[in-house]
């Protein structure tokens, strides 16, 4: 990434002399196209397009996060939300034109690095390049005298760069002997590595997204559910999920605890579970937040809880006490105020249709005839209900939700309010017809969610690539030297002219400064003593002309 | 788990006493750069070719005058002194709560703030020059702090449920990391953007030497800080966001998605990788790759203020009534 991209050659400058056959003009164009496709601008505009793709994605409510938030987006803007939703707009990040963004960018991607690759493993095998003909010309260079001779000379230097673990090549020139040498292959790697994992994640992601599923349910205590599609409440699968391929994994809710700190933070959630095969005995395990269950390829879930008040109903007609229960679902998790609905269409042949729409405090204080929630704890639990008889239209063919009354049923006149209270626990609502609601208790509740997603083990290990990648990329230099000796002026000694490239890491005078200090170190404890030293000798850096 | 209320208020004291001394530093700094190259005005006046003479750029504090370069280090002291007073609101947060004290976003915020000024005074220890641009980190410090103090403060309390598991330790801890080093290198990109708008100007005649901004590093010097930090802090970042993913595969029940932090998140990673190919690419290269970083800032800022006050996500833990 901070590795400019190898230079392209430029686009063939002169015209053919003859018309090119189709076909050739065809490859041409598509070469042309490749090209700019595969350039580092192009990844630039993609990265970006890739940015902005993603911004509505977070700006507008989105199918995959919550299709409640969606249709009150419907709701609140009837002409808008249509023409969103025809540009994909609640669902960016599987719309087409995301796909198409980031698919062009990994074939820029795949484009850039695999010749990249190619021209990496044949660097490998290939020594250091020659050394370039004015060596001053480079970023750090230096001249060191020696009283060696070039042979030798060109052995110290060696010696010293291949301790530091530089890969070196000498040469025989028209102009004499030099020296290439290179380190830090290992920071090309890393490159590659970074750019090749990124396509392993995303293709890892693709997998995972193919062949996963999850499904939610709400389960109360005591309660429990099998792995299969019919028995959850909302579920997604990936298009190569078949119906028979779910594992077979039931659970059971044994017990669910809720606890608070003094000032009502929510410390912890569990649910005591018990999950096998169907019919199965079953092993116990507690989950919760942060700690799900862990089966082989499944994982269990505990994401929500609520209550899920009991009432008896008792009909004027003589039949038994009817138990019914419906769990409510919480509207503020501060107080765990919970809203719901109890529907029971069949109570007997010569009785009405009979729902009550409900409120419930697990620690209810009533002001003005309200019913409000003040601690999320059962410590005083009650419900304020409105009972409706008539025509429920459950079997219009229309969903309706089952947490809630078809308002439509009530604006129509099918269904009519006959009575309203706020009921402790033991009390009784009594309708005029005589059918009695008594509030007998409640249950807890546990929101379960089931996953599958084969793909993220691997998506976990390419993201580790991705990062082991990058570190390489961004921490490792590389690293050439070269070094050419030439006959000192006065004679009798040798001038090396040492100079340095640099990719990455910055800095690198310093560092050039450092070697050649050690450089001219080792040189002089080499060298013959010698009586008088002539001027300019051993001295630092003195200003060596170069052939 | 009781919250020690007394430590709890030393914590919101010393909150105060590191605006103060921020403030302090800011002033310092002003005072190193407006009474820094006076002299050096001075003679470029006498020199004859003066106005051939290429753009000054200072070299540090050798060639400054003594009293000058006083204030440069008084700003450096009050930084670090600031840095530990402010290390300390974050300590006896943690003290009081008995956690790591990065449980709601006065206190994230507070954190990155910190990781800024320390990364920006270990630069500027390192390579005086960059005291320069003490004046341009330190006030928009102290802007995020009393925003901060005023708008994100939370009553020290316990952690939720959801928030109370060791990936606190690390996905946040290196969410402030990255957050803190990529503020350093937005400044920086912005800085370098000034500097090079003020040549520009005073190349075509518009503008004149001697302003705060000819005082700054030259502009290759910021430049190559705004990509050291940022390639620092790209990898930090890249680990937060997978740490985060590991995270939400336990506590969510997926490790990816697309919540708006999550997204926004990987916005800020895109644009970075954005800056760092920038930065090598003809065409882009300076100006354009600049532009890149401020608006990763950007991202970043908008990730932490609009995504957990006014979207409604699994992140929020903002605490802000």
């Amino acid at each position: 990434m901070t590795v400019t991209a190898p230079p392209r050659e430029a686009a063939a400058p002169s015209p053919p002399p003859a018309r090119p056959s189709a076909g050739r003009r065809a490859w041409n164009l598509w070469v042309r196209w490749w090209r700019r496709l595969t350039a580092m601008r192009t990844a630039i505009i993609l990265l970006f397009l890739l940015a902005l793709a993603a911004i509505p994605g977070s700006l507008l409510p989105q199918r995959s996060l919550s299709q409640t938030n969606v249709a009150r987006y419907f709701a609140d803007h009837p002409t808008l939300a249509p023409v969103l939703d025809r540009l994909y707009l609640f669902d960016v990040f599987s719309s087409p034109w995301f796909a198409a963004v980031y698919l062009l960018l990994f074939i820029s991607l795949v484009g850039c690095v695999l010749p990249r690759a190619a021209e990496h493993f044949r660097a490998l095998r290939t020594p250091p390049p020659p050394a370039p003909r004015n060596l001053l010309r480079l970023p750090d260079s230096a001249g060191l005298q020696t009283r060696l001779d070039d042979a030798a000379a060109l052995d110290v230097v060696e010696e010293e760069l291949r301790v530091r673990r530089f890969r070196v090549v000498r040469r025989q020139t028209a102009a004499g002997p030099e020296l290439s040498a290179e380190k830090g292959y290992l920071k090309e790697a890393g490159n590659l590595v970074f750019h090749l994992s990124l396509v392993a994640l995303l293709l890892a992601l693709a997998g995972g997204k193919l062949w996963g599923y999850e499904g939610s349910v709400l389960v109360v205590e005591g309660g429990g559910f099998c792995n299969s599609f019919q028995n959850y409440d909302t579920y997604s699968a990936g298009p190569l999920v078949e119906g028979n391929d779910l594992s077979p994994l039931c659970v059971d809710l044994e017990d669910f605890q809720a606890e608070y700190e003094e000032n009502l933070t929510a410390s912890s959630f569990t649910a005591d579970i018990r999950y096998g095969g169907p019919g199965e005995e079953g092993t116990p395990q507690t989950i919760g937040v942060n700690d799900p269950l862990r089966t082989e390829g499944d994982r269990v879930y505990l994401t929500g809880h609520g209550y899920a008040p009991r009432f008896t109903v008792t009909t004027p007609d003589g039949q038994p006490p009817l138990d019914v229960s419906a769990p409510f679902l919480p509207t503020n998790p501060s107080t765990m105020a919970s809203e719901g609905a109890v529907k029971l269409p069949d109570l007997g042949a010569d009785q009405p249709q009979l729902a009550l729409q409900g409120f419930f405090a697990p620690t209810g204080v009533v002001q003005g005839g309200i019913l409000t929630s003040i601690d999320p704890r059962p410590l005083e639990p009650q419900v304020a209900l409105i009972a409706y008889q008539g025509y429920l239209g459950l079997d219009t063919g229309r969903p309706q939700s089952v947490y809630a009354i078809d308002q439509e049923q009530i604006a129509r006149g099918a269904l009519n309010e006959v009575g309203s209270a706020n009921l402790a626990l033991g009390e009784t609502l009594t309708l005029p017809d005589g059918t009695a609601i008594t509030f007998t208790g409640y249950d807890e509740f546990a929101a379960l969610q089931l996953s599958h997603d084969p793909g993220q083990v691997w998506v976990l290990g390419a993201a580790i690539a991705v990062l082991v990648g990058l570190l390489g990329m961004l921490l490792l230099r590389r690293e050439r030297v070269f070094a050419r000796p030439t006959a000192a002026p006065g004679g009798g000694g040798t001038v090396l002219t040492v100079g340095s490239l640099t990719r990455g890491g910055g800095e690198g005078g310093e560092r050039f400064a450092g070697l050649a200090d050690e450089l001219r170190a080792a040189l002089s404890a080499r060298a013959p003593a010698r009586p008088t030293p002539p001027a300019g000798g051993v001295s630092p850096d003195p200003e060596v002309p170069t052939p | 788990m009781t919250v020690d209320t007394t430590l709890a208020e030393l914590s919101d004291a010393l909150f105060s006493v590191s605006v103060g001394l921020y403030s302090l530093a800011v002033v310092a700094f002003c005072a190193q750069l407006a009474f820094g190259r006076r002299p050096a005005a001075a003679r470029e006046l006498v020199g004859a070719g003066a106005a051939a003479e290429p753009p000054a750029a200072p070299e540090g504090p050798a060639a400054e005058p003594p009293a000058v370069r006083r204030y440069g280090i008084a700003a450096m002291v009050l930084t670090v002194l600031g840095a530990l007073t402010h290390a300390g609101v974050l300590l006896f947060r943690g003290l009081a709560t008995d956690r790591l004290p990065w449980g709601n976003m006065y206190e994230f915020a507070t954190a990155v703030v910190l990781v800024a000024v320390v990364s920006f005074a270990v630069l500027a220890v390192r390579r005086p020059v960059l005291r320069h641009l003490g004046v341009f980190v330190m006030a928009p410090v102290v802007l995020a702090m009393v925003a901060i103090g005023l708008f994100l403060y939370a009553e020290a309390g316990p952690l939720v449920a959801a928030l109370r598991s060791s990936w606190l330790a690390v996905h946040v801890t290196t969410a402030i990391l990255g957050f803190g080093i990529f503020f350093v290198s937005g400044i920086a990109s912005v800085m370098y953007l000034l500097r090079l708008r003020h040549d520009a100007r005073v190349a075509e005649g518009t503008a004149e030497r001697g302003s705060l901004l000819d005082r700054l590093p030259a502009p290759a010097a910021i430049d190559r800080l705004a990509h050291r930090t940022a390639v620092f802090g790209f990898p930090i970042w890249t680990f937060a966001v997978i740490a985060g993913a590991i995270w939400a595969e336990s506590a969510w029940g997926r490790f990816w998605g697309w919540d708006p932090k999550e997204t926004w998140a990987f916005i800020a990673w895109v644009v970075y990788a954005a800056y760092l190919h920038a930065r090598t690419t003809a065409g882009w290269r300076g100006k354009g790759a600049a532009w890149v970083n401020v608006v990763g800032l950007g991202v970043m800022v908008f990730n932490l203020l609009y995504v957990n006050m006014v979207s409604t996500g699994l992140h929020s833990y903002a605490g802000v009534e």
